[in-house]
């Protein structure tokens, strides 16, 4: 965290009012640690009237221009409202594929009347977002997409599925990556990026029960829907390289996303305050030898995972191998989350077989659920299997299998 | 509580100025150059473990006197820049009293006399070679003072202190010119300067360790007589400071062995072929080599961690708080690093890792040494437990 001016400290102080006086009381339900968590009405239409309400008070989009719903500020004022935000833990602003993805993508690339016709929404949360990138079958391998979109007067004729599209029943919009040249020598080359309308004739979803046992994707449905030809963003074939410019700007404000927080992060302190509370023999857990010992080693983790993020910015530091921070981030931290979720259920004894929905449940279940969920980021993204391996063959040159 | 992340502080401090990278650069050349694994080899079954002109040079190029005061002829670059010397040391096994040496300097001016500090500083600078006397047993938790003193009253009726106990595995006793020996006087905790000329003929047998680029020694201090003053004032917090510079310094070496750890392995995986391919290819034996580089990882941000904490502080202020919690991070994680990835070295060569001949018998030996050294993993987490739990 960088040292605020004057005028940001004062910024800051406002927005901590703000969240403090404002953020919703107990909904009666968990909250949604990511937007890949929204798998009912009740939640959606919570978590709507929260991101409107962020953004109504000047605290969503600010460097995004007056004309399109944002402030016109520097993007300073948006990552510290950002830190307030995920300080105090306020629920996430879940528009995440409009915020983070499509909403920079128009300003940077989109025409005038794009960005007239889309960014507001985004910000409001009245157009929900989603991303159609993943194919059933073919995971992460975005260069064996199959959909088709072909040509047809003003049109295109959208045929095919998507799979892994959080909040498909939900959403007015579609960043759609498909084939529109099945010929192209290259086969990343006959790719072309959509901003599709859900909201036609041919397409249909099918919402995916997830391990947990909830909803929040679904699967995707495209026959011969008809949608705009002016929908397609750059040229034919352009898909790839914008899909990849797209990806950059997950980074957050920073890249030139509308900000507000995407995940309700669970830290080391969340594991520690639980073990505090749990006695084994009559003593809290915290002085119990083997468990001290266990939960060191997470926070001498979670500490070189933190640390990792500054030497990242010390090239000197980095000489032996440029790429490997950057490369085996997703790896790393999602192994990390993934066993010290998995650790505090271990420790929660005969309370840890207890599910959400059972009033006897440690914090209303909240570790089993991010247990499960976790695996959304050891899967999704690229397996950490997959990781391992652009790991080694691009880090380490290691050879291809 | 100094440090904890309960209350939402945690120090992520992690800066590394142009005069350490350019360190750094200059001494992975230079290691490299004086090092190579023929250097490294043909010194195994030398006595001393190092080449006394590659220590003059040392000596020559200042490293042993960048954490000095200018006042004793150092370069106050600060501790935090011993870290990428020791670190590039460890890369290529290059032995050497360095870091005893500098060890027994930040005794000397953490808890020696003006006198003291006067006396031995810039001689250190100048090469004469101090080793630390600590163990006494093999728990690092101990008070580390089992070395006992008696008060003999001698013909001038001057105090004189008389010592009796042997200390364990003594870094380079065989060169040392003096040692900070850590005793047990009328009960308290206290550093004594000994100087080698002291010591009693045979005093120094020397251990045959399993890391075969080190040496060290049982030294027996017994019947060794000293005057008061040659005891350091500020004993108890230069010992505590020791032990964790030394953790500290020892991360560093792990960290550099480490690496090159990784490189032994990444050579043999992409030109070893077997059943038809190059074996790193094999997904049994890429996805550990990856978790290599990433335990190195981790191992080098906390080691550069801890040295910038080192060096935020004043130049001898008590090494504690997040600064301590820095140096035992970095010592648990270094060298449970490097017991990984020699084991694995050394499994990955298949029948040739079972040889002598194979470098990874170096790197696996110098793992088993090295976690032993100024305390475990485990030594470390223990107290990381009470900094950060209690």
């Amino acid at each position: 965290m960088s040292q605020d001016n004057a005028s940001q400290a004062e910024f800051r102080s406002q927005v901590d009012a703000w969240m403090q006086d404002n953020r919703p009381a107990d909904p009666g339900f968990l909250l949604p640690q990511t937007f890949m968590e929204v798998g009912s009405e009740q939640v959606l239409d919570f978590l709507r009237e929260w991101q409107h309400k962020v953004w109504s008070a000047g605290y969503l989009g600010m460097a995004w221009p007056k004309e399109y719903g944002g402030q016109g500020m520097s993007r300073d004022f948006q990552r510290i409202a950002d830190e307030e935000m995920k300080r105090l833990q306020v629920p996430i602003c879940f528009n995440v594929i409009g915020l983070g993805w499509a909403g920079p993508l128009i300003l940077d690339n989109g025409s005038d009347y794009e960005k007239e016709k889309y960014l507001k929404g985004i910000l409001n949360a009245e157009d929900i977002w989603c991303q159609g990138f993943s194919e059933p079958n073919h995971g992460s391998d975005l260069g064996s997409i199959q959909t088709r979109a072909e040509r047809d007067g003003d049109d295109y004729l959208i045929n095919g599925s998507k799979i892994w599209t959080t909040m498909g029943n939900y959403a007015k919009y579609m960043i759609l990556l498909a084939r529109t040249d099945p010929q192209a020598e290259r086969r990343y080359n006959g790719l072309s990026f959509f901003l599709a309308p859900m909201q036609v004739d041919g397409i249909s979803t099918q919402p995916i029960q997830k391990i947990t046992g909830e909803y929040g994707f679904t699967e995707t449905f495209f026959t011969d829907a008809r949608i705009p030809a002016n929908c397609i963003m750059g040229e034919e074939g352009q898909g790839w390289r914008i899909a990849m410019q797209t990806l950059q700007y997950e980074r957050g404000a920073e890249a030139g996303a509308a900000g507000g927080i995407s995940i309700l992060s669970i830290v080391m302190d969340d594991l520690l305050r639980m073990a505090a509370e749990i006695e084994r023999e009559g003593e809290p857990l915290l002085k119990d030898p083997v468990t001290r010992d266990n939960l060191i080693k997470f926070m001498i983790e979670e500490k070189a995972l933190q640390l990792a993020e500054k030497r990242i910015e010390i090239p000197a530091l980095c000489r032996d191998y440029p790429n490997s921070i950057a490369l085996s981030g997703k790896l790393r931290s999602t192994e990390f989350f993934r066993r010290m979720r998995q650790y505090a259920l271990s420790l929660q004894g005969a309370q840890g077989s207890l599910y959400v929905g059972d009033q006897d449940t440690i914090g209303g279940g909240f570790w089993q659920r991010a247990y499960l969920n976790n695996f959304s980021t050891t899967i999704g993204g690229g397996t950490s299997q997959v990781q391992a391996n652009i790991v080694g063959e691009h880090v380490l040159g290691l050879p291809k299998d | 509580m100094t440090t904890s992340t309960l209350n939402g502080t945690t120090n992520i401090a992690l800066s590394f100025s142009d005069e350490q990278a350019m360190l750094l650069d200059s001494a992975k050349s230079f290691c490299s150059h004086k090092s190579d694994i023929n250097a490294v080899r043909s010194l195994l079954k030398s006595d001393s473990g190092h080449n006394p002109d590659v220590w003059q040079e040392m000596v020559a190029l200042g490293w042993t006197g960048i954490a000095i005061p200018e006042q004793y002829g150092g370069f106050a670059m600060g501790l935090g820049s011993m870290v990428p010397v020791i670190e590039s040391m460890g890369r290529h096994l290059l032995g050497t009293a360095l870091i005893t040496s500098t060890l027994a300097a930040q005794a000397i001016l953490r808890g020696g006399s003006e006198a003291q500090r006067e006396k031995w500083l810039p001689k250190i600078v100048a090469g004469t070679v101090g080793s630390m006397a600590l163990l006494d047993n093999e728990d690092w938790g101990s008070k580390l003072c089992g070395v006992s003193t008696a008060i003999s009253s001698s013909s001038d009726n001057s105090s004189k202190i008389v010592l009796s106990g042997k200390k364990l595995l003594v870094a380079d006793a065989t060169v040392a010119d003096f040692f900070i020996v850590s005793i047990n006087h009328s009960g308290n905790p206290a550093l004594a300067i000994v100087e080698a000329s002291q010591l009693a003929a045979n005093a120094i047998s020397a251990n045959t360790l399993i890391d075969e680029t080190k040496r060290a020694a049982t030294v027996d201090f017994s019947g060794v007589t000293l005057s008061p003053d040659a005891l350091l004032p500020q004993s108890e917090q230069a010992l505590k400071d020791i032990r964790l510079i030394g953790a500290l310094l020892i991360a560093a070496e792990a960290t550099g062995t480490s690496a090159a750890t990784l490189d032994c392995i990444v050579s043999y995986l992409t030109s070893r072929i077997q059943f038809g391919r190059l074996i790193g290819s094999y997904q049994s034996l890429k996805h550990p080599t990856v978790d290599i580089l990433l335990q190195m990882d981790s191992s080098r941000s906390l080691i550069y961690h801890a040295a910038t904490l080192l060096d935020k502080g004043p130049e001898i202020g008590p090494v504690e708080g997040d600064t301590e919690v820095a140096c035992r991070m970095a010592k648990a994680q270094a060298t449970e690093t490097l017991l990984f990835a020699g084991d694995r070295a050394v499994q990955f060569h298949g029948g040739m890792g079972f040889t002598y001949d194979c470098d990874a018998m170096l790197y696996i030996r110098r793992a088993q040494w090295a976690q032993h050294q100024y305390g475990d993993a485990q030594h470390h987490r223990l107290h990381l437990a009470r900094l950060l739990l209690d």
